[in-house]
């Protein structure tokens, strides 16, 4: 898995700030009826890092992620990329989502190579049909993703690693600059996990800001330049050491951090 | 007499030609869209908004506007009103629409019931593919060349929809509308499929060809042939059958599709319960002789 020397760093074609954060959340709150899913959450991304988002379920990881990408409205608070709101980002698809595993349906008759082209929608015609460029890219993302071989096979027969490798592929066939991926671990083996890490920790160097929610603490090491630990809002965002810390991690899964003496 | 006779022999009469013609343009419309239909999930909605456009067909008839036009205007209704009881109660979507497509079907029947010209409008209910009129074809026409057009200019932002609307809204594209497309195509293509089978078993022709297609092929460009060509001989076979049987011809049209569903569900290759049975033997069987590796 090289990165190709041809490609051009995704941040360097985007409009917008450079000096900006890649990704700035703003005091977004979100609630469902009673539900208070985002509290006053705010944090900010720079450009070229992996960042893991960590947080037990229901701790508002997959609603930061709709937020950012548009399909929840928040009550109050505001998202920026590259210091312009999201909605800029978005038309110019530089958003790039690997969708947890149950949000797909594996059953849909779409081959590895169909999805993959989806990333190159926003920029083309009306019907959306694929131009020479647009062959070429989804050629270059499959190849730097490992999955050219099984390109036409149906997304269904593949593996749980070669799965969210083919999500990561859209992401880079899109050219994306904000690649966000929900639980990307999850019912993949060791040995994929480490082929997702590397992809990703290589996305990093080109430029892009990779923003990782997970369970697996394990793998925040190798993966993540930094961690957030999320409980509707960000409580801690620091180095993955620090947040791994004990008592961080207390806080992030809802109990109090042990004390001496006992308080009320 | 012949298979040759047997096939031949109706096509003397003009009303059967125009069936013929009607059945397989309304086949191929259908199948199309339910393609689309089946993969969001939206099978439900189709048999809400197929059968919630009566009331329109109805009053545009008594008003003399073209049937489309009021179909439209009760298919959006139909959607709107699911939208907000669903939205601001603590019903489900399940209960929302029965509630919403029974009560506006209803209302269709009681305006068919107090509407002059009665024979006409029963028609709508059950279908009347022998006796449809040269407007009626041409209108059938007009409707099915502006759905085929739309389907397939937009397929790929359809798919797209259907597949990952999440992905869509990322990229800038509004989900919204491209479900607001697919519902006001759905809206159309029941009033193309209710001369033929009627607005009860609309709902079959916009459902059944696009499973049988799914549990025949992987690929989405493939079932977008599959769907209309089976649909079209299933709807061919149905209408002679009818002619031969003198038996309602929507209901036969109907009940062919379901036939060759079966048929495809116990068959098909890879996702028919024979197919999926082997592929599980032959998995147990190389699984032995094959240790893990």
């Amino acid at each position: 898995m090289t990165s190709q020397p041809a490609h051009r760093p995704a941040a360097a074609d985007t409009a917008g700030d450079t000096a900006a954060p890649a990704l700035e959340v703003d005091g977004v709150s979100v609630r469902y009826g009673d539900v208070v899913a985002l509290d006053g959450c705010s944090l900010s991304l720079a450009r070229g890092r992996v960042t893991g988002l960590i947080g037990m379920n229901g701790s508002g990881k997959s609603t930061l992620f709709k937020t950012v990408m548009g399909v929840v409205k928040p009550q109050e608070g505001a998202v920026r990329v590259d210091g312009a709101d999201a909605q800029v980002a978005r038309a110019g698809a530089r958003i790039g989502y690997v969708p947890q595993t149950e949000d797909v349906d594996w059953t849909f008759p779409v081959s590895v190579r169909d999805v993959v082209m989806m990333g190159r929608y926003a920029g083309m015609g009306l019907t959306r049909r694929p131009r020479a460029a647009d062959h070429e890219a989804v050629d270059a993302a499959l190849e730097r993703v490992g999955l050219t071989a099984l390109a036409d096979r149906q997304i269904g027969r593949l593996s749980g690693g070669q799965r969210k490798r083919t999500f990561v592929a859209r992401g880079i066939a899109q050219d994306a600059s904000l690649m966000l991926l929900d639980e990307p671990f999850a019912g993949v083996d060791k040995v994929s996990e480490a082929t997702i890490v590397r992809l990703l920790r290589d996305l990093a160097a080109d430029g892009r800001t990779v923003l990782v929610s997970t369970h697996d603490l394990h793998a925040l090491p190798e993966l993540a330049d930094e961690a957030i630990l999320m409980l509707r809002r960000a409580l801690f965002h620091g180095s993955v050491a620090d947040a791994l810390e004990p008592q961080n991690l207390a806080r992030a899964f809802g109990m109090e951090p042990p004390r001496m003496g006992g308080a009320a | 007499m012949s298979l040759i006779d047997l096939i031949v022999e109706p096509l003397q009469y003009d009303f059967m030609v125009r069936a013929i013609l009607v059945t397989v343009v309304a086949a191929v419309v259908c199948a199309l869209l339910s393609c689309w239909l089946v993969l969001v999930g939206w099978s439900l909605m189709g048999d809400a908004v197929s059968h919630a456009v009566l009331p329109g067909v109805v009053l545009a008839y008594v008003v003399g506007a073209p049937f489309a036009l009021g179909a439209l205007v009760f298919g959006v209704l139909a959607v709107v009103l699911i939208g907000v009881v669903r939205g601001t109660s603590r019903i489900k979507e399940d209960a929302a629409i029965g509630i919403v497509f029974t009560t506006l079907f209803a209302l269709g029947l009681v305006l068919v019931s107090v509407t002059p010209s009665q024979t006409d409008l029963s028609h709508i209910i059950f279908g009347n593919i022998l006796g449809v009129s040269t407007a009626e074809i041409v209108q059938i026409g007009v409707l099915a060349a502006i759905a085929l057009a739309v389907l397939i200019l937009k397929r790929r932002d359809l798919t797209l929809f259907a597949f990952d609307p999440t992905h869509a809204r990322a990229i800038g594209l509004s989900p919204r509308m491209l479900g607001a497309l697919l519902l006001g195509l759905l809206a159309v293509v029941s009033v193309v499929a209710l001369q033929v089978v009627g607005v009860v078993l609309v709902v079959a022709l916009l459902i059944i060809p696009g499973a049988t297609a799914h549990l025949l092929t992987d690929r989405f460009s493939r079932m977008l042939i599959l769907a209309p060509v089976i649909s079209s001989l299933c709807s061919l076979v149905g209408i002679y059958l009818s002619y031969w049987l003198d038996a309602a011809s929507g209901g036969l049209v109907v009940v062919v599709q379901g036939v060759v569903f079966g048929l495809v569900y116990l068959l098909a290759p890879r996702h028919g319960l024979l197919g999926k049975a082997r592929d599980a033997r032959r998995a147990r069987v190389g699984a032995a002789v094959e240790p893990d590796t």
